[in-house]
């Protein structure tokens, strides 16, 4: 059992810092909420396999081609694509230290995000006037569950955004807040990721059964 | 706070956790993915490919496609951020998503044809 | 009463007298103890005037030393309600013979073993393995605490929340009466339509949230504040064990927390994903919780299997064998470990095909797991063996865990599995490794890490009693049930009509009797270690001699737990420090920057538990107000941005400067 020693250049081994900094605060925050972000994809996941195991089973009720409004979902797909780049956008400012263009692009982010919640919950309520609801069939009670909660997501993310809005508005875009914005940003695009997911397994796929 | 200290830790460690975006990176993302949403959406409605197999197996390569698009261009995902972290905890759980996904499909996929439930599978690949 | 029924249930939802089970002799008396108990420990608190001291240091404490203490109390708790489950079901199978139908009716004896399992597994494995790991890996990687310390409370109160809402249901209501997985169509609305599973969704829910977030931030902990020099292959055993399993807990918890809140979609406003109606499938939640469950049983083993790695080598006075092997058996296991789920229901009827996949992935975990059993064995050879209790414990586990194992490979094999599938075998084999890998890890880590805890050794004699109660009675608990399942036996009955078969179950409940001896002397050895905590004190920090950072610090550690950050050099760093002649600094000390201490993670873990108990009563506005309570304390939280403070150089002097006399105490 030997070890190899290895001596600094005074000749004693360095065994602790003299010298040293505390990590800076929020050291550990970008990979902690990525590492949250997988945990949560992974919810994503399984409700995507509980989609696809019962997605087929209409229960001789509504199937897709009787309930998607593609067009529709089109225009909501839009509407998310660019809620992600105005928030790149306030990013972009955040980074030149312009508040007001930050808050601006936030705000613009958010009524897009708002948009995206208005249409699909019309979309929702279309649906269950015709006797599509969650309870008629699985494959209604899949559909209704994985895209509400993306929807959810989306909402969280609303209020999040606001919350980060008025901080910002009276903290300014101290380190802290730059931060949380990064954050938020990473989580606003991890739901636009979703949604290519959604969009192209439940309303494409669901058209070409 | 303490800003003397942040900085001179974060010049010692070049800690740019997420690498930031710029305005030609933002855009060029943004035109990729409105490219990369029309065509399918395109193909679907307008019936483009005469076989709906097919046509399927290319929705879902541009998805892939789009998604990686999104990752590098909007999540900024690289393999130096966070020493390599970030993009090892992304593939292990893709390797995680497409276990549960897969599997789960494979199994009650099975479980139904043997056991031939009242209900049909209809449309299951 | 003669006031308006709808308005009595606006307010008290489901709730009402009846729910309270006056009519079952048995709960009305432990209720008795457990009331009179709870009174005689809340008036010693009063009178003492202890609240505002446990609310300041404890409660709202962000440290992890403090936190990982907290987990093994709330562990032990609910070990001893736990095993009281298990008793009474041992009781219960040993009597209920020749006509007899025992003393629990079908009703209690359903929910006993229902949470004898969810206890042990959630209440009790979980929570000892937290807090272990809590405890240890911040000092094993030289950090002062862990990444996110205030969701570190959080996720603490969390858990205690979850446990908090299972001990409710045996006051009231009921406990879920369908298995420790509630699987549909049982669980759904149609056959459970009482509380009872909405007590286990909700517990399971709210403490899941906690778990998820402590693996959160332990991976982030230990991948971002390990000390300078400690590489991966520099990590010490344990720390790499840690890592895995909260990367299975990060992995696996967001599967339980889908599959039952799919459940709860279904018993609450009738979606049909489990249902046997309108296409539904309730294979499918068998198939989605093991997907969550296998990789479960490795979050509990893992760190179990560090534990032993630590103490083999402390104790045979030798570096690990086969290090790199052992990071990689574990990194191989942590991967395998997703890949297995099937084989918890080869009867279901997925086929050939399936069967012999998840068969042999399921063999071929055995090997990094064999791989480990060597790289112990040889850690062993040559080596100068004390006998310790942590060192007791571990070589207990190695003979234990083996048998485990291999009649784990013999369920693995699917044509065995169709006849072993549900009987007592099973039962025997993953009480086999629970209690011999985890269990037993367990309280080899509790004797190992105790001293560094609190500064003085556990009391031998009283250990070794306990050991041996629990290895004696572990044996003459399980090794019937391997019989009674080989002969046919399945589990969950609670009467028995072929009387050859009592006399295995009367050897089963005398060693759940032993066991219960052990449990009774480990508290007596708590209690005797404080009353000879004088005689049994350690003042160097290193009671053991042994290897890695945490006793490089003193017993217990200081808030800031290293002074100056450690600097490593070697796998074993202290070991290699002590080697190489480090001297302990003794002067320029600085503040020192530490989160402080905050009452919102127990107030947010509260408001949850709240939330929980008005949806399983559906009491819509209690959930409703302690929902929007819970989002404006959560947001309120985020609008102070001071949460650190430093600890000033003088304090750290004075602290420093004690410990030094203690040691020149030592000496003299």
């Amino acid at each position: 059992m030997t070890i190899a020693v290895k001596p600094t250049q005074t000749g004693e081994p360095l065994f602790y810092l003299a010298d040293e900094h505390p990590h800076p605060e929020g050291w550990s925050t970008p990979l902690g909420f990525w590492i949250y972000l997988m945990s949560d994809c992974l919810i994503f996941a399984i409700l995507f396999a509980t989609f696809g195991v019962l997605g087929g089973n209409y229960a001789a009720g509504p199937a897709p081609k009787d309930l998607f409004d593609l067009p529709l979902v089109a225009v909501n797909t839009s509407m998310l694509l660019l809620s992600s780049i105005t928030y790149g956008f306030a990013m972009l400012t955040m980074q030149q230290n312009r508040v007001g263009a930050t808050q601006a692009w936030l705000a613009i982010t958010g009524l897009f995000g708002l948009a995206f919640i208005g249409i699909e919950l019309s979309e929702f309520a279309h649906m269950i006037h015709e006797g599509a609801t969650p309870q008629r069939s699985a494959f209604l009670s899949s559909f209704f569950t994985l895209v509400g909660t993306h929807g959810l997501h989306v909402t969280c993310g609303l209020i999040w955004l606001v919350t980060l809005m008025t901080q910002v508005w009276r903290f300014g875009l101290i380190e802290a807040n730059r931060r949380r914005l990064m954050c938020l940003s990473m989580f606003w695009h991890f739901l636009d990721v979703v949604w290519i997911g959604v969009f192209t397994f439940v309303y494409l796929m669901g058209m070409l059964r | 706070m303490k800003t003397e200290a942040h900085t001179s830790h974060a010049a010692d460690h070049h800690h740019d956790a997420h690498a930031h975006g710029s305005l030609s990176t933002y855009m060029l993302g943004f035109v990729l993915s409105v490219v990369l949403t029309a065509i399918p959406f395109w193909l679907v409605m307008g019936g483009a490919l005469p076989s709906k197999h097919v046509t399927a197996l290319v929705i879902m390569a541009f998805a892939v496609v789009q998604i990686v698009v999104h990752m590098i261009y909007f999540l900024h995902m690289n393999a130096k951020a966070e020493d390599g972290w970030s993009m090892m905890a992304m593939i292990f759980t893709i390797v995680m998503v497409v276990i549960a996904l897969s599997g789960s499909l494979w199994v009650m996929n099975h479980l139904n044809s043997n056991m031939m439930p009242v209900h049909q599978m209809s449309g299951m690949k | 009463m003669s006031t308006n029924p709808d308005l009595i249930k606006l307010v008290f939802g489901r709730l009402s007298l009846e729910s309270l089970p006056l009519h079952e002799p048995i709960v009305v008396g432990t209720f008795g103890v457990v009331a009179l108990g709870g009174l005689t420990l809340l008036a010693g608190l009063t009178y003492f005037r202890l609240w505002g001291y446990l609310w300041r240091e404890w409660f709202t404490t962000v440290d992890h030393k403090r936190i990982g203490i907290m987990y093994m109390i709330l562990g032990i708790v609910m070990l001893l309600r736990g095993f009281a489950d298990a008793l009474m079901m041992r009781l219960q199978q040993a009597i209920a013979f020749g006509g007899s139908d025992g003393y629990l009716n079908a009703h209690h004896y359903d929910q006993v073993f229902t949470a004898h399992g969810v206890i042990m597994i959630f209440f009790v494995a979980m929570p000892f393995v937290t807090g272990l790991m809590n405890y240890v890996v911040p000092l094993q990687i030289g950090a002062r605490d862990v990444s996110f310390p205030f969701l570190n409370n959080f996720s603490f109160w969390m858990t205690v929340g979850g446990a908090v809402l299972v001990m409710m249901s045996l006051f009231i209501g009921e406990f879920a009466r369908t298995g420790w997985l509630a699987y549909p169509p049982l669980s759904n609305i149609g056959y459970s339509p009482d509380v009872g599973v909405d007590y286990y969704i909700w517990a399971l829910q709210v403490a899941g949230v906690g778990t998820t977030l402590s693996g959160i931030n332990l991976i982030c902990t230990i991948v971002k504040l390990r000390a300078p020099g400690m590489s991966m292959m520099k990590m010490p055993v344990f720390t790499w064990t840690s890592l895995c399993t909260n990367v299975l807990i990060v992995a696996s918890f967001p599967v339980l927390t889908v599959v039952l809140a799919l459940l709860s979609l279904d018993r609450y406003i009738g979606t049909n994903f489990f249902t046997s109606d309108f296409g539904g499938s309730p294979m499918m939640y068998v198939n989605l919780i093991w997907i969550w469950g296998h990789p479960e049983v490795y979050i509990l083993v893992l760190p179990a299997f560090g534990i032993f790695s630590e103490v083999t080598s402390t104790f045979s006075g030798k570096r690990l064998f086969g290090y790199t092997s052992m990071v990689y058996a574990t990194v191989v296991i942590t991967i395998l470990s997703y890949l297995v789920w099937l084989h918890h229901f080869f009867t279901m009827g997925s086929g050939a095909s399936v069967n012999s996949f998840f068969g042999i992935t399921t063999m071929i975990i055995s090997i990094p797991t064999g791989a480990k059993m060597f790289n112990w064995l040889f850690t062993m050879y040559r080596g100068r063996i004390r006998f310790e209790l942590p060192m007791m414990w571990t070589i207990a586990f190695m003979l234990t865990f083996v048998i485990g194992g291999m009649t784990g490979v013999l369920l693995a094999v699917p044509p065995a599995d169709f006849v072993l599938h549900n009987s007592l075998f099973l039962i025997a084999h993953f009480h086999n490794v629970i209690i011999g890998g985890v269990v037993f890890g367990v309280f080899a880590g509790i004797g190992y890490w105790f001293p560094k805890a609190f500064g003085f050794k556990l009391d031998p004699f009283w250990g070794k009693l306990s050991f041996w109660f629990w290895v004696t009675g572990f044996y003459l608990a399980f090794m019937p049930l391997y019989v009674l399942g080989l002969m046919g036996v399945t589990r969950r009955l609670r009467v028995f009509d072929d009387p050859s078969l009592q006399i295995w179950f009367v050897v089963a409940a005398i060693g759940a009797g032993l066991v219960f001896l052990g449990i009774l002397c480990m508290l007596m050895q708590f209690a005797v270690s404080i009353l000879r905590r004088e005689a049994l004190k350690d003042v160097t920090g290193d009671p053991w001699d042994a290897r890695t950072l945490e006793w490089a610090t003193s017993s217990p550690p200081p808030d800031y737990n290293f002074a100056f950050t450690p600097v490593v050099h070697d796998n074993d760093a202290w070991w290699d420090m002590k080697r190489r002649g480090y001297k302990r600094p003794l002067t320029g000390f600085r503040p020192i920057h530490m989160p402080s201490n905050t009452g919102t993670g127990i107030i947010l873990a509260g408001l949850s538990t709240a939330m929980a108990f008005g949806l399983i009563w559906y009491i819509w506005w209690l959930a409703a107000v302690s929902f929007i309570a819970l989002l404006a304390v959560a947001i309120g939280h985020t609008f102070n941005y001071h949460r650190d403070y430093d600890i000033p150089a003088d304090h750290v002097v004075r602290t420093e400067e004690a410990r030094t006399q203690l040691l020149a105490g030592a000496k003299s």
